[in-house]
């Protein structure tokens, strides 16, 4: 597990990334949207309420109104046949008379006339020419013979113009009867509805009970036309309710049966005007749930960002303590062996010196003899092999040192030459030529020897392995303004791209494939830092790369 | 001036042979011993100017050595030998007691150049 996170650390953090903001938005923004839409709906149904409140208190209003203008003139015509003779009313002058009153007192009122039981006109008054018409076989008629009073639908007649008829029968002692018969003007009917369309996308109107419509409507036709929905079932109070059509727009329709007449009012308000308000809201509340969204998503983004950075630097910090740790155990185990190896040879190496020595003095001392020369040039070469040795056993020792800080007073020029000299035999095999730039005022520095010994091998292996064949190496070393020293290694290697340069102190990031560990600069980059000064690095595909190492003059307080 | 006497002690004899001629080629008067026990004994018997000691030893060790010397003679100088390394932290004290440490293998001219030292000390 911990090896596939150190192998594939992007891809890991991107998962852990798009989990998070993943799982924040639904935790987040599934609230706010539930908590909209219920908003939105409920909204919605408290403005249906109302608004079918407002409709249906119009409609009652408009249904009472209309009742009580027919009732009113049907109770006009009922006190006159009553009080006037029959006599009175067949005289056209007096039922002239009457008319004038009417209209003076009660509005719509057309014309007047007697009709006895057999259904001649006997008396009219009015601007039609309707004077010895037979009603005989007229529906109103009969209606009017069977109840008393009628109030008839809009219909042509003998006018050949939409009228309505109100008329009341009168009974007499012999059995007879006869009838007082008025007509209303229609327009008084849609003054009376005129009310209900205040609204600019609405439409109310009256239809019979027969489906035909009795005043002009906004959406279905004119006057006489068929209504071509269906006729809503009876009902003694006005009724109210939202109904959807075709097209999904919610359409608030309502309908009043007029008592003593066959009129129903019909009101229908369109999606246009029941709607404006509750768009109003939903603009509103999509302005909010958008910038409340892009808002969240704003935090969200930048707080995973940002936390899920911050875990991947520490878990890198982690790792990279946990394998400076076992690179320092490693490299004190590898530091005890060494010793023990050195140790082992200097012993014997100490006898061969002294042996070697010995026949050095005998052949010294002694006069000339036969291959003297010979016997001392050997001497000696037993002895510089001996000295050879003794360098690479001291060397050994000095990685035994113990991996703590040491501090002591360092010669920077003599320790880089010791560390290039550590590369020699590499330097020559590859024919690299390593040239030093010391100015002259460069001081010694309080520092750990066996510590900066590491920090320039490091960058020396690495410079060596860039350099490959017959390339050059410079090492500057000079004193900065502030105390500090500069010591920089540049070559003229193979370069680094820019994308492995940003990764270059991180544990693990190797381009040397199975060569490397990975470890070297970022042990490098941890030891400079320890050491209180800081690393930094340039370089140029095809031109080289140049390390830059800044320490202290005086050491800090480690 | 009187000839210098020296007390050479290593557990390898081939070692101590070797020193003890090419010392006294130099006209030291060296001689030398193999182990601790008579390294003490050769201490008691007879006065040396300077002791080359070697630090790791079969037995008794160097340093158990060169207390056991100081307390017969604590102005004898002590030249320690090692073939490990000086800057031994855990024996700092004990190898400050010392004229001198050195690191095999050691020069020869090293090594008188470090006993006239210690001598005239």
């Amino acid at each position: 597990m911990e090896k596939n996170i150190l192998k594939n650390p992007k891809f890991r953090y991107q998962r852990l990334w798009i989990f998070s903001m993943l799982i924040m938005c639904v935790v987040s923004l599934t609230p706010l949207i539930i908590l909209t839409f219920t908003n939105y709906y409920q909204y919605e149904e408290v403005h249906t309420v109302e608004f079918t409140h407002q409709v249906t208190q119009l409609l009652s209003g408009t249904k009472q109104n209309l009742e009580f203008f027919l009732r009113e003139r049907i109770s006009a015509l009922s006190f006159i046949i009553n009080e006037k003779s029959f006599d009175e009313l067949a005289d056209k002058k007096k039922l002239r008379n009457l008319l004038s009153n009417l209209k003076s007192s009660f509005d719509g009122f057309i014309d007047l006339g007697l009709i006895d039981s057999r259904g001649n006109h006997l008396s009219y008054v009015g601007p039609y020419e309707l004077l010895g018409k037979n009603y005989k076989d007229q529906e109103w008629f009969e209606e009017v013979t069977l109840q008393g009073n009628f109030v008839s639908d809009v219909f042509m007649g003998f006018r050949k113009f939409p009228h309505i008829v109100i008329a009341v029968k009168h009974e007499i002692e012999n059995g007879d009867f006869y009838v007082l018969r008025a007509t209303l003007n229609t327009d008084i009917l849609n003054d009376k509805i005129h009310s209900l369309m205040y609204w600019p996308q609405s439409d109310a109107f009256l239809i019979n009970n027969e489906g035909t419509l009795q005043t002009s409507s906004r959406f279905y036709g004119k006057i006489l036309e068929k209504y071509p929905l269906q006729i809503p079932p009876f009902a003694p109070n006005a009724v109210v309710k939202p109904q959807h059509d075709a097209e999904g727009n919610t359409n608030i329709v309502g309908y009043a049966y007029i008592q003593q007449s066959p009129f129903i009012l019909i009101v229908n308000k369109q999606s246009v005007d029941y709607m404006a308000n509750l768009f109003k809201i939903r603009n509103r509340l999509m302005w909010f749930l958008g910038i409340s969204i892009i808002f969240i998503l704003l935090v969200i983004f930048g707080s995973t960002t940002f936390f899920v950075k911050l875990l991947r630097k520490s878990e890198l910090r982690q790792a990279k303590a946990l394998h400076d740790m076992e690179y320092t155990n490693k490299m004190a185990s590898i530091g005890r062996l060494a010793a023990g190896v050195a140790h082992e040879i200097n012993n014997p190496l100490a006898i061969i010196n002294e042996k070697a020595g010995l026949l050095k003095d005998f052949a010294s001392l002694k006069p000339d003899f036969n291959y003297k020369d010979k016997v001392l040039q050997g001497v000696d070469s037993i002895l510089k092999s001996v000295d050879r040795c003794s360098v690479i056993t001291h060397r050994l020792l000095g990685f035994a040192k113990r991996m703590d800080i040491i501090t002591e007073v360092i010669d920077l020029e003599l320790l880089l030459k010791e560390v290039t000299g550590f590369l020699e035999r590499e330097a020559n095999l590859h024919n690299i030529n390593i040239d030093f730039h010391f100015t002259e005022d460069l001081p010694c520095i309080h520092s750990d020897r066996g510590q900066l010994q590491q920090v320039f091998l490091n960058i020396l292996t690495n410079a060596y392995y860039a350099v490959k064949q017959g390339g050059k190496i410079d090492i500057y070393a000079k004193k900065l303004d502030r105390d500090e020293v500069e010591i920089t290694i540049a070559d003229t290697g193979v370069g680094i791209s820019e994308e492995h340069l940003e990764h270059i102190f991180e544990p693990f990031y190797t381009t040397k494939g199975k060569y490397g560990t990975g470890l070297g600069l970022s042990i490098t980059y941890g030891i400079v830092q320890k050491l209180g000064g800081s690393i930094s690095v340039k370089s140029k595909l095809g031109e080289g790369t140049k390390f830059s190492v800044h320490l202290p003059i005086r050491s800090k307080d480690f | 001036m009187d000839e210098i006497r020296v007390l050479c002690v290593d557990d390898e004899e081939e070692l101590v042979s070797a020193w003890v001629e090419r010392l006294q080629m130099r006209s030291i008067e060296a001689e030398g011993v193999t182990n601790g026990q008579d390294a003490i004994k050769r201490v008691k018997e007879k006065k040396f100017d300077v002791v080359i000691l070697d630090i790791k030893m079969p037995g008794i060790g160097g340093f158990e050595i060169m207390k056991l010397i100081k307390n017969e003679d604590p102005d004898l100088p002590v030249i320690l030998i090692t073939g490990h390394q000086c800057q031994d932290e855990e024996n700092e004290g004990l190898i400050a007691g010392s004229f001198e440490c050195l690191v095999k293998p050691v020069d020869i001219e090293i090594l008188v150049e470090k006993i006239m030292k210690a001598v005239k000390s």
